[in-house]
């Protein structure tokens, strides 16, 4: 017997992710998926980020790891609300992680929801968790062909941090060949060069969210 | 892995509808930017189905090819050689900005089962 069919393989995954949209859309949630290598500097970018926007924002961070609930304790101590996701292997989160990390939250005390996916520029790229926009993080301390080498991700993302520029004196890294690749992918991406660890270039970041959550408020 | 359990749940699902039990082929078929390795696939597929009413059956992976939209004039067009994401566009030349129109895809095309 021939079965002739056309069914999205992602089909589950994308059905819970719509169901997710319209619950962040109606407490007015900004959810941000943040992507990137291991080592990239995704927790820290959050510590950073969550201890000095603590008095604007009311925070929450979902965690996803292999194993440990280290990153979810460093978060915590910033005062947000963080719960760890170990996917015992799994290379991605996906929707319906989510929905189950969701119960341990009151979404109407939650103005920013952050997401920080496995570390891997691949599967995690493809499986939407129900996220306004994906934010690509990359480090000064990894190539600069990286944009060329993972392009999904980069014409998919809204943003680009590339962290650690205060190591720039110290590596190869070429700044501008990294944006110019990404922006090649991607006309409308947003890149932010920072540091989280000396602070530069994290208030145009900061900006960037405050907009973000105004426009997502309405 | 995730994905091979989803192609197998589709499967499941499909042939149940149609009172089938045994799966003889299944085959996915899947855009050139979809991040799909097709040994890991294959890999993966072989694993979960051992000892089942799949085991044995034909996993085919075919490929789709990319479409994008010029990012500088608009013409629609596939790009040549492995460059996919950048490649010049054929009217204008233009490399940057391009719109992906397919090569996303990822489904499950057709079974057969008995």
């Amino acid at each position: 017997m021939e079965i002739p069919v056309v069914r999205n393989v992602l089909e589950a995954n994308d059905k819970m992710a719509v169901q997710l949209k319209g619950l962040f859309a109606r407490h007015g949630i900004l959810v941000l998926n943040m992507i990137s290598s291991p080592g990239a500097g995704k927790t820290s970018v959050l510590e950073r980020t969550l201890s000095d926007l603590r008095g604007e924002f009311r925070m929450a961070v979902i965690e996803g790891d292999l194993q440990t609930d280290n990153d979810a304790r460093r978060v915590a101590a910033t005062g947000a609300k963080a719960v760890q996701i170990n996917t015992d292997g799994g290379c991605h989160l996906d929707s319906n992680m989510i929905l189950e990390a969701l119960s341990n939250f009151d979404l109407a005390e939650i103005d920013i929801l952050f997401i920080e996916n496995v570390g891997n520029l691949v599967c995690p790229v493809e499986f939407d968790c129900g996220e306004d926009h994906k934010v690509a993080l990359l480090s000064v301390t990894e190539g600069d062909d990286k944009p060329e080498k993972y392009p999904l991700l980069f014409n998919l993302s809204k943003v680009m941090l590339l962290n650690k520029v205060d190591l720039l004196p110290y590596v190869d890294f070429d700044v501008e060949r990294a944006k110019r690749f990404a922006t090649h992918l991607n006309k409308e991406l947003t890149i932010f060069p920072m540091s989280c660890r000396s602070g530069e270039g994290l208030e145009g970041w900061y900006d960037w969210l405050r907009t973000a959550r105004a426009a997502k408020r309405g | 892995m995730s994905v091979a359990s989803s192609v197998i749940s589709i499967v499941q699902e499909e042939l149940a509808k149609h009172s089938a039990t045994r799966l003889l082929l299944v085959r996915v078929r899947f855009g050139a930017l979809a991040n799909l390795v097709p040994e890991a696939m294959e890999f993966a597929f072989e694993a979960m189905t051992i000892g089942t009413d799949f085991e044995g059956a034909k996993l085919e992976l075919a490929m789709a090819p990319v479409k994008l939209q010029c990012g500088g004039c608009g013409k629609e067009f596939e790009p040549q050689g492995k460059e996919l994401l950048f490649a010049p566009c054929p009217a204008c030349g233009e490399e940057a900005g391009h719109h992906v129109l397919a090569g996303r895809e990822l489904y499950v095309e057709h079974i057969e089962a008995e």
